[in-house]
């Protein structure tokens, strides 16, 4: 039996922060996190120099680190962390954020995930991302994620009999929550025809089932909800948090996600259950993963995936809003923010300022994060519930 | 079923040539076991010592049990398709020009799963197939997955054709006409489908035998070729250089014994005018030719052959001054091979024992028989390998200079042939 852990009681997840995104940008990726951390000094009223801790996720800071960007941008935290871990960081971001919190070695962390992208970034970033990467799938095609989750979809299909239109929904969905988000890179609706319709990348994956990378940033705050409430600021707390990383390392192809393995736990910390979460910020890098995500967290059995979003709407005001801010597949992939993108909108929805896409009545908002296609699927999964506070 | 390769065309003369763009190159220290092992045809896994994990990608310890007594083994690539995917959109410029192009993910029956390349007999997961590693055009380790039973022009696959130098529709130079070995190998590659096999010869006053049978075949044209003069071979390279896919320098000077059997060093300089300086001349007019066209169709620029010797290894003393100037060669060809490595054009070096021929005379047998040597070549250039040792002497000094070369360089020294 595991030592019970610590409540993330008594932490604030403040300031939503989104820096627009471009799709090519000729800055680094230190003017995005100045951006960011301009727009949270400003927004919340707390001088630059009361923010003693800082977490940072991004691809393109080579060769610099979080280290350097104190230097570059006159920050002089007492906490540091740097965690490039994509589409994982805005939960583990948050979960160290809230220890150090909790545990007084910082009061005030910024977390920023922030990433430009240059014309030719995106190509250099695959052939490089990760000795397996290099060795065992770049030479191969050197399609990127793109032909990794053609696999794991392809026998996704094959195992389950999903279909390509169960995807389609979701991406449809996803696109109509965008049109309500100025922030996203998607300004056209998307209708279940011409997703089908559109052209293949990498059978079975076709271009509405991918991301499109571009440069921005995304941003909270986290302190304690006593300084919160002294400083006014609207804000969510932590009802629980977990992480795994490496799960099921033995399953031959993808079929399931580390959040299988810790959900029990999850739930248990936010004394909830699936059926009480009133919206899900799912990580949306391609749509097989969504509906994984859907299984893995206990919103239905293994398999039943498909059937399951052909039972549902997942529009910010349908039976189960999942990705209200447009996901990354409308809103845009600006790097690490992406992993950051479904963190701002839960709390932005937790604190009434999701405007015309708000979720009626949102009491508890479950975030998921995955990340680092490392060789043949991502490593880095976590989830966190948000709550009002009381 | 593969389709048959038909002819190509006649090249439209007024169209550009397209230059090589290679596949992605960069490998991991570790990774380049792979490498090793398919340069000469093998397919090798990291197994762990302790606890007998095979293991894929290549890593610094068992990620089992931690161990770092890891080992290169070779599998036998049995395993099951789980999922293919066909690309239709490339971030790298060697596969946009050559779209789309199938990949799949198998799962070994040894333990791992790996991406490979598909062969096109392959058909949708789930599937039984047989992964083997091959060199892809930048020299590097590519695993690829095969049918278990292929058909007969499962080497024409468009994949495969990208990774092989298959002499099929291919023109080519042999470099010697006259000995048995250079018969035999025009012989082998016109039978393995050659456009044109040119074949040089020297002092064509000195009638050898054979050398009529092989000249009537239409295939084949002989051409003047002298290694020992400069002009000669650039008077060659200048009229079919820009032609020519497949250089095979088979051309040798082989004398007998070592420094104390003989006085001067006129037999040594012959030797050393064929075999490394004549290959010297011949890659000086030949390689720029060769690069150039590295990308040209299926049938373009792929690769160049050198006939070295085991006593390139680990000098014999009886043929001394021979095995030193085939050890001068050897090192010639690891540069040349540097050199064609940016256009993908495969240097293969062969590396025989004994060959059957008139100055092994008093070789005890085994030895290798000019059409065993001949039919290896055009196996090499099929598998796309990079280094062959054939023969049994020959596989039985690798394993010894592998072994130990302190080893084998007394054992040659006391007469251990």
């Amino acid at each position: 039996m595991a030592r019970r852990r610590f409540s993330y009681e008594g932490v604030a997840v403040a300031v939503p922060i989104t820096v627009p995104y471009v799709r090519y940008s000729t800055r680094t990726a230190h003017w995005f996190i100045g951006q960011a951390l301009d727009a949270l000094v400003k927004t919340s009223g707390i001088a630059k120099s009361d923010i003693d801790g800082l977490c940072l996720s991004s691809f393109s800071l080579a060769p610099d680190t979080a280290v350097g960007v104190t230097q570059h941008l006159g920050l002089s935290p007492r906490w540091l962390d740097h965690i490039p871990t994509g589409g994982a960081s805005g939960v583990m971001s948050l979960r160290r954020a809230a220890r150090a919190v909790q545990a007084g070695d910082a009061d005030v962390v910024a977390c920023v995930a922030a990433d430009t992208n240059h014309v030719d970034s995106f190509r250099q970033t695959l052939g490089s991302f990760s000795n397996f990467a290099r060795d065992a799938t770049y030479p191969y095609g050197s399609g990127g994620p793109n032909s990794i989750f053609a696999f794991i979809t392809a026998n996704y299909m094959r195992t389950y009999g999903a279909t390509r239109e169960d995807f389609g929904r979701i991406a449809v969905a996803q696109r109509s929550n965008a049109l309500s988000n100025p922030h996203a890179m998607f300004k056209k609706p998307l209708t279940l025809d011409e997703y089908m319709a559109a052209r293949p990348i990498s059978d079975p994956i076709h271009l509405f089932d991918c991301v499109m990378p571009c440069a921005g940033a995304e941003a909270f705050l986290v302190m304690s909800q006593d300084r919160a409430r002294d400083l006014g600021l609207p804000h969510a707390v932590i009802r629980g948090a977990i992480e795994r990383h490496n799960a099921f390392a033995d399953d031959p192809v993808m079929v399931r996600g580390g959040w299988q393995v810790d959900r029990d736990d999850l739930y248990a910390q936010a004394g909830a259950q699936p059926g009480d979460i009133d919206f899900v910020q799912t990580y949306d890098d391609y749509p097989v993963i969504v509906m994984m995500q859907f299984e893995d967290l206990g919103f239905c059995e293994k398999g039943e995936g498909s059937a399951f979003v052909r039972a549902h709407r997942m529009t910010h005001d349908g039976s189960f809003p999942n990705n209200t801010s447009g996901g990354q597949l409308s809103a845009g992939q600006a790097g690490a923010a992406g992993g950051f993108l479904g963190m701002t909108e839960a709390v932005r929805q937790l604190t009434d300022t999701a405007e015309p896409r708000t979720v009626p009545d949102a009491q508890l908002g479950l975030v998921a994060g995955f990340g680092m296609a490392t060789y043949d699927r991502c490593l880095c999964t976590g989830a966190v519930i948000l709550g009002r506070p009381s | 079923m593969t389709m048959p390769l038909m002819r190509p065309k006649r090249k439209n003369p007024v169209l550009r040539t397209r230059q090589m763009n290679l596949p992605p190159w960069a490998r991991g220290r570790v990774a380049l076991g792979i490498t090793a092992a398919a340069a000469e045809g093998r397919f090798e896994l990291q197994t762990c010592e302790d606890c007998g994990t095979v293991q894929y990608p290549p890593r610094e310890a068992c990620h089992k049990c931690l161990s770092p007594h890891l080992h290169w083994r070779e599998q036998s690539g049995e395993g099951e398709l789980l999922a293919c995917t066909t690309l239709h959109h490339s971030n790298d410029l060697f596969f946009r020009e050559r779209l789309p192009w199938r990949l799949g993910l198998v799962h070994l029956d040894a333990g791992p799963t790996l991406m490979v390349h598909l062969h096109g007999e392959v058909g949708e997961a789930p599937a039984r197939v047989r992964v083997g590693a091959r060199l892809d055009r930048a020299g590097q380790a590519v695993l690829i997955g095969f049918p278990n039973e292929g058909s007969a022009h499962m080497a024409d696959d468009k994949m495969l054709r990208e990774m092989t130098s298959d002499p099929k529709f291919r023109k080519v130079l042999v470099t010697d006409g006259k000995t048995e070995v250079g018969q035999a190998i025009v012989r082998a590659l016109v039978k393995a489908g050659a456009d044109i096999v040119w074949v040089g010869h020297a002092e064509p006053w000195k009638k050898m035998g054979g050398l009529e049978d092989v000249t009537a075949l239409p295939q084949v044209t002989l051409v003047p070729l002298d290694l020992t003069n400069g002009r000669s071979v650039a008077e060659l390279a200048g009229e079919i250089g820009g032609k020519v896919d497949i250089v095979i320098n088979n051309a040798e000077v082989h004398r007998s014994f070592g420094i104390g059997s003989r006085r001067g060093t006129d037999v040594a300089k012959a030797e050393m005018d064929i075999n490394y300086f004549g290959f010297l001349r011949l890659a000086q007019e030949f390689g720029p030719a060769l690069k150039g066209r590295s990308a040209d169709g299926v049938t373009g620029a792929t690769a160049w052959v050198n006939l070295l010797s085991i006593y390139a290894l680990s000098n014999f003393p009886p043929h001394g001054t021979f095995s030193a100037s085939k050890a001068a060669a050897h090192s010639l060809a690891q540069c040349l091979r540097a050199e064609m490595s940016p256009a993908g054009i495969r240097v293969i070096n062969l590396f025989p024992g004994p060959i059957d021929d008139e100055w092994n005379q008093h070789m005890p047998p085994p030895k290798l028989s000019p059409g065993a040597l001949a039919n290896v070549i055009v196996k090499a250039l099929r598998d796309g390998v990079e280094d062959v040792y054939p023969g049994d002497v020959a596989q039985e000094w690798l394993e010894r200079w592998r072994d130990n070369p302190k080893v084998l360089e007394r054992e040659l020294a006391a007469g251990g042939g």
